[in-house]
């Protein structure tokens, strides 16, 4: 389906220098910048973590999931169930309960969408997503329409996720991680399978590849890191609502992916900051005479969608690569 | 539950049916011959409701009203195919859904421009403003029958369209083999543009029939279009008559599960989905 899309899988070294610099700048940032950017920086390397995870299925093994969000609330409602109304929770416990949780969601749910292709996937994230939505929505002991807070943020006992710059290494320090677990995962025999997948399904059934089982692996899996972000947009926030579920999100991760250039997880990350920076100007726009700009971010925003798949389908990381290099690393 | 208010959920479920229905056919015939997925599609129906507000309270007659609303949709359905939609027919599903993506949030904006955020109820007409008693206490107001009936009326004659027209042979020649079809003499681009254009139309005129009964509020096409997924999903994508079974499927499981589940109402239909799924991956009438 996206196969004709190039996919940069290997990073050329103009790249690799741009994200080490990156590396930099993310850790040096809360000693420059005021809490305010910290912890929207924060919440970016969230997002990012979240993007990393859905590029596994879009960018890797080619399945375009419109409802990947779903599994982004359901471990931030985990925690929140976790979470006793005495005192904070224990990090050890509650992080590898809520992304199981996510993890097994999307294994229950892949094991009816992975079955369908090319656009029933798409329709079909969609619609269980929304069933996810309605669940939560639908009943007051799950939080109803109003959400749930989570009053305490777990506690790690070596350090103390209160303090805003613990969590911002933390989080800095689960996205390097997800980030270095991804490009060896992309890498190996079971990458290489997606990868396959992703370029032509028929012929590597042919091979001999069970697909269904592969291509549930990677749904769980995608699942299971997405609740990782959402884990820790949970601890950030305190407080998880039915719309972290909506296919706004699912859509806006999507955009993130195509953003960044898919396919190889560095991309997701860039495209991560590049889309929530974007919306934050955008929603700070000034008014211009009578007509408040700011207010009608949406259009700016959808705009902006339109433009980039117009005028952008490899990404900024795909712009970056052929700024530096003269000879095109793949057709566009 | 009594005889009566059974009568009046089932008609409630048909009428509801009919009217994702009117989705649901756009949509699956905008994917089954342009092979386009449109999550701008409910922002039709959206766009329908608020145009149907604005014109009656201009006119001052919701009849006019949406004659001249859907003669707005149509012409707007053109235009948006001309500039935009035509150039992503052979793009991947990925783009399409990104740029349509893209689309409702131009959309809600649009509206939020020119019509506010408010929310806004539409007159029923004096027409069709009766209900017929069907117990002592309970009644069914006459402007759902009318609801349903243009519906019928419309599927009826998309129906006729498509397997009685010429122009609906070169439709179904298009969508079966679209080269073959252009090697034959048919202007398939034509062809593709009348085609959006009529799902264009039938989402917006379901919007505006629905606008006296479901009231007119900003984001009214993301719940519809979520429904119109499923609907297709079930009926099988490009077949305008598994669109039409599933959907009043749809609308029946819908609307008593809210009366007998109600926990669990809003999963119902995704449920349906999902045993659909398992025992027929490419929907009931996958064509």
């Amino acid at each position: 389906m996206s196969a004709a899309k190039s996919h940069l899988e290997v990073l050329p070294p103009s790249v690799q220098v741009v994200l080490a610099l990156g590396l930099v700048a993310l850790a040096a940032f809360p000693f420059v910048s005021t809490d305010f950017y910290a912890s929207m920086v924060a919440r970016m390397m969230i997002l990012a973590i979240f993007a990393m995870s859905l590029d596994l299925l879009q960018g890797v093994t080619g399945l375009v999931s419109l409802g990947h969000a779903a599994f982004f609330g359901l471990s931030g409602y985990a925690l929140a169930f976790m979470t006793p109304a005495s005192g904070p929770a224990s990090l050890w416990w509650a992080l590898p309960g809520a992304v199981a949780a996510s993890g097994l969601a999307a294994l229950l749910i892949g094991f009816f969408v992975v079955r369908t292709h090319g656009i029933y996937f798409i329709m079909v994230t969609m619609a269980f997503a929304q069933m996810v939505f309605y669940l939560f929505f639908d009943n007051k002991a799950l939080g109803g329409s109003d959400g749930l807070y989570i009053d305490f943020r777990p506690d790690a006992k070596l350090f103390d996720l209160e303090d805003r710059r613990v969590f911002y290494y933390f989080t800095l320090a689960v996205l390097v991680a997800v980030y270095a677990f991804l490009r060896r995962l992309l890498w190996s025999p079971f990458g290489r399978v997606l990868a396959g997948i992703r370029v032509n399904e028929h012929r590597m059934r042919a091979m001999g590849y069970g697909t269904f089982g592969y291509k549930l692996s990677a749904f769980t899996l995608a699942g299971a890191l997405a609740g990782l972000a959402g884990f820790l947009w949970a601890v950030q926030t305190g407080y998880m609502n039915p719309e972290l579920m909506g296919f706004h999100l699912s859509a806006h991760a999507i955009m993130m992916v195509i953003l960044g250039g898919m396919g190889n997880f560095a991309g997701a990350i860039v495209g991560a900051f590049a889309f929530e920076w974007v919306l934050h100007e955008f929603k700070d726009l000034p008014a211009i005479g009578g007509f408040n700009t700011g207010k009608h971010w949406q259009l700016w925003m959808g705009l902006f969608i339109v433009a980039v798949v117009i005028l952008a389908p490899r990404g900024l990381l795909g712009m970056v690569a052929s700024l530096f290099s003269r000879k095109e690393s793949g057709r566009g | 539950m009594t005889f009566a208010t059974f009568l009046i959920q089932l008609l409630n479920s048909v009428q509801y049916g009919l009217l994702l229905f009117m989705l649901a056919a756009g949509l699956t015939l905008i994917f089954g011959i342009m092979g386009v997925v449109n999550l701008a599609h409910g922002s039709f129906y959206m766009l329908g409701a608020y145009l149907a507000w604005w014109l009656a309270s201009l006119v001052g007659n919701l009849a006019i009203a949406i004659a001249v609303g859907a003669l707005v949709a149509v012409a707007f359905g053109l235009l948006l195919e001309r500039l935009l939609f035509r150039h992503f027919y052979h793009r991947d599903h990925l783009d399409q859904v990104l740029m349509t993506f893209g689309l409702i949030y131009i959309f809600e904006e649009m509206r939020s421009i020119l019509w506010g955020d408010d929310v806004h109820g539409v007159p029923v007409p004096a027409l069709l403003a009766d209900s017929i008693a069907l117990s002592d206490a309970q009644s069914y107001p006459v402007y759902r029958l009318f609801m349903s009936a243009v519906c019928i009326a419309l599927a009826t004659g998309l129906y006729l369209l498509i397997s009685r027209t010429r122009l609906g042979m070169k439709i179904r020649a298009g969508a079966f083999n679209r080269d073959m079809a252009e090697a034959l003499g048919v202007n398939i681009r034509r062809i593709h543009a009348v085609v959006f254009a009529l799902g264009v139309g039938l989402a917006t005129i379901a919007g505006m029939i629905a606008a006296p009964i479901s009231s007119v509020y900003p984001n009214m096409g993301s719940q519809v279009l979520i429904l119109s997924f499923v609907v297709v999903v079930i009926g099988g994508i490009g077949s305008v008559r598994g669109a039409l079974i599933s959907a009043l499927l749809v609308g029946l499981v819908d609307t008593f599960g809210k009366v007998l589940l109600p926990a669990v109402s809003g999963m119902l239909v995704y449920m349906l989905m999902a045993a659909v799924l398992l025992w027929k991956p490419e929907g009931l009438f996958k064509q």
